[in-house]
């Protein structure tokens, strides 16, 4: 059947593909700050063994493409047996690559936390529980704001590659619509469009906090 | 009976060895400077008397209990032993009154009410109870060290540490943190302090050790000590003091 | 799990995974050459450069910082034929790469050029030089020393990002895999090998980085 689109349907058809980009987005943020959040103090934790695992996983889904991660979980799934959704690969694979890069953005902040504030925490008799707990971790995520909000912009972008092991969302969509309509220049530039209107504010907002934190008095 | 002995400590950083055997007893209410150039070894001697260094060997005994690495000993020696740092080291997050209580809350349980009590009591001391409710921030680097010596106070230690804690300030902001740390002295505080403030050694320390090389090279009353220095290392670091 | 691991497949396949390290060797290469020219000289015109010709500039670095490099690919190789420009799947996935790149390197850059002390501007000044000159001789070398990790990491990024361009069909590892799997029906083990090779690039790659860094900047900054 052919039919016509106007620019108007093209763009209907893409916003509401884009909601799945942003739910996947959500997921993907949420889960991979709880997991991120484990591998952060597994990393900068006592234990020897926990502190190699965390780095070997970090330099894992670091040092490996993104789209390499999405089609190992979407054909490793299907190893168990299961028939794999594209929407379960496609979360299991960006909430483990969240996790390893936010993970590292917080170790830095951690460690960007002067060692006299641990020395001070310790003089005064904290344990190091308590030291993290009252000292370390209020100031550290004080400074993790702005590069965790722009990270979130990097989540968003990530979940366009999840388009290519079939999860329909706002590139998926994209290119569907393409297919139907042999408009490709409107079509990718409206979805380009779309993407920057979700990316921009997270960029916009994660500079301004920079901006915000770094300005003197902050407390008033 | 003493109550800091350090006797024979040693402590190595890689193939360098900074403190080379070092013995100490502290009595109470002595007050001690610690003198000598810098890479002496002085300020290590007392960051592993605070179990921030851990010593490779001999002995620290504080109050009769044996200074041992496991979470358990150090704390109950911070609780006895407080320290003050050069770089001041507030907690930047927290107001001045939150710095003060933070520890007494969290290590030794301290109601609220009673901690913010004994902060202000201890600010007050330090003459800043008007900086309750201020920002690390908004206050000058003297002001700031003296929080910190209201900060390790509240905790009611029965010994002091201080590390250079004149160090870092402007010339005219000296003044104002070694009378706080005179007071204390005069209300019977036992203090170890390594500085370089060698006027305020002579005028208000019983005793001054002069460590050099990572060892104890001389060690007596300050008249003794400044005035007749026995080996050529203590006669010329004097000299240029 | 029964499933058995079958990897038997590597040797008839290598000639074709080599070929797809190359490309994907090749297109970071000319990525980074073009990718990092195009920073350069974005980052000074952002920076020092005329006002008037500064707004093209900002748009295009947000532009593409703010957009998935997956529709950036898109455009330029099905987009931009409907308007007459056409590119080779290869060429296109090059061109992607550097204007990605670019656009990323040049806020990059720019951080190290602002970070250049007042006092190299007037010193260049005094001394007659033109403020392009100056920025030529004097701010330029050390600003690109000072931001040199965090651009070798943009570098790693864009380099695993470009996985993608197999999507249109470019010949990189990732086709090769693709290419691979759908032969012999082993996907999982496919891309666990491709995704080592990927693993042992993007170390290389630092690396190699790193050692072309101590090469350019012998000497450490005060």
């Amino acid at each position: 059947m052919m039919m016509e689109f106007s620019t108007w349907d093209i763009l209907r058809n893409l916003l509401l593909a884009a909601r799945w980009t942003i739910l996947l987005s959500l997921v993907s943020f949420i889960g991979g700050a709880l997991v991120g959040l484990l591998i952060l103090f597994l990393r900068i934790g006592k234990g020897r063994t926990g502190r190699v695992l965390a780095a070997g996983y970090v330099e894992l889904f670091q040092g490996t493409p993104l789209l390499m991660q999405l089609f190992l979980a979407f054909f490793g799934l299907g190893l168990f047996g299961i028939d794999v959704p594209a929407w379960l690969a496609a979360a299991t694979a960006l909430i483990l690559w969240t996790a390893a890069f936010l993970a590292e953005i917080w170790r830095g902040c951690v460690e960007a936390i002067r060692r006299g504030q641990w020395e001070a925490a310790a003089s005064l008799g904290m344990g190091y529980i308590q030291q993290m707990r009252w000292v370390i971790l209020p100031q550290a995520l004080r400074i993790a704001v702005p590069p965790t909000v722009g990270f979130s912009m990097q989540v968003v972008k990530g979940t366009a590659l999840t388009s290519i092991i079939g999860f329909v969302e706002l590139s998926k969509a994209g290119s569907m619509v393409t297919n139907a309509t042999f408009q490709p220049f409107t079509v990718y530039g409206l979805v380009a469009l779309i993407y920057f209107a979700l990316c921009w504010p997270l960029s916009k907002s994660s500079q301004m906090l920079e901006r915000k934190l770094n300005a003197p008095h902050s407390h008033h | 009976m003493p109550l800091i002995a350090i006797t024979d400590v040693k402590k190595r950083f890689g193939d360098n060895e900074v403190l080379k055997g070092i013995n100490i007893d502290v009595d109470p209410g002595e007050v001690i400077a610690i003198i000598g150039k810098s890479g002496s070894g002085k300020s290590t001697l007392l960051r592993c008397i605070n179990g921030l260094e851990s010593i490779d060997d001999g002995s620290i005994l504080v109050a009769g209990a044996h200074l041992a690495p496991d979470e358990a000993s150090l704390k109950a020696l911070r609780l006895k032993v407080g320290m003050i740092f050069q770089q001041f080291n507030l907690f930047p997050h927290l107001s001045v009154g939150r710095n003060v209580m933070l520890s007494q809350m969290v290590v030794k349980k301290t109601p609220k009410a009673e901690a913010e009590a004994m902060a202000r009591r201890m600010l007050d001391r330090v003459g800043l109870a008007h900086k309750f409710d201020a920002y690390p921030e908004q206050l000058s680097g003297g002001q700031q060290q003296r929080v910190a010596i209201a900060r390790a106070l509240a905790m009611q230690p029965i010994a002091l540490l201080c590390d250079e804690i004149t160090s870092s300030l402007d010339p005219e902001l000296v003044a104002e943190v070694l009378a706080v740390v005179r007071e204390l002295a005069a209300d019977g505080m036992t203090l170890l302090m390594v500085t370089h403030e060698m006027q305020f050694a002579r005028d208000v320390c019983n005793r001054v050790v002069f460590m050099h090389e990572g060892r104890v090279h001389e060690s007596g009353p300050p008249e003794e000590l400044f005035g007749a220095p026995r080996t050529p290392e203590l006669r010329q670091f004097v000299g240029r003091h | 799990m029964t499933y058995q691991f079958d990897f038997s497949w590597i040797a008839e396949y290598l000639p074709l995974l080599l070929a797809g390290i190359a490309v994907t060797l090749e297109l970071i290469f000319v990525g980074a050459l073009v990718g990092v020219s195009l920073g350069i000289t974005c980052a000074w015109i952002r920076a020092l450069g005329p006002c008037w010709l500064r707004p093209p500039f900002v748009a295009y670095v947000e532009l593409i910082r703010n957009t998935p490099f997956l529709i950036q690919l898109f455009f330029i190789f099905f987009g931009l034929p409907s308007i007459g420009v056409q590119f080779s799947e290869l060429q296109a996935a090059n061109l992607a790469m550097a204007v990605n790149l670019g656009a990323y390197s040049c806020e990059i850059i720019r951080a190290g050029i602002q970070a250049t002390p007042r006092g190299q501007y007037e010193a260049g000044a005094s001394l007659a030089m033109t403020p392009f000159e100056t920025f030529r001789h004097v701010v330029m070398i050390p600003a690109l020393q000072r931001i040199w990790p965090a651009l070798s990491s943009q570098i790693v990024i864009v380099m695993l990002g470009s996985a993608v361009v197999s999507q249109i069909a470019a010949e990189d590892l990732t086709f090769a895999a693709n290419y691979i799997q759908s032969r012999n029906f082993r996907a999982f083990e496919a891309y666990i090998v491709a995704t080592a090779i990927y693993l042992l690039l993007s170390i290389l790659l630092r690396q190699g980085l790193r050692g072309l860094g101590w090469a350019l900047f012998p000497r450490r900054l005060p």
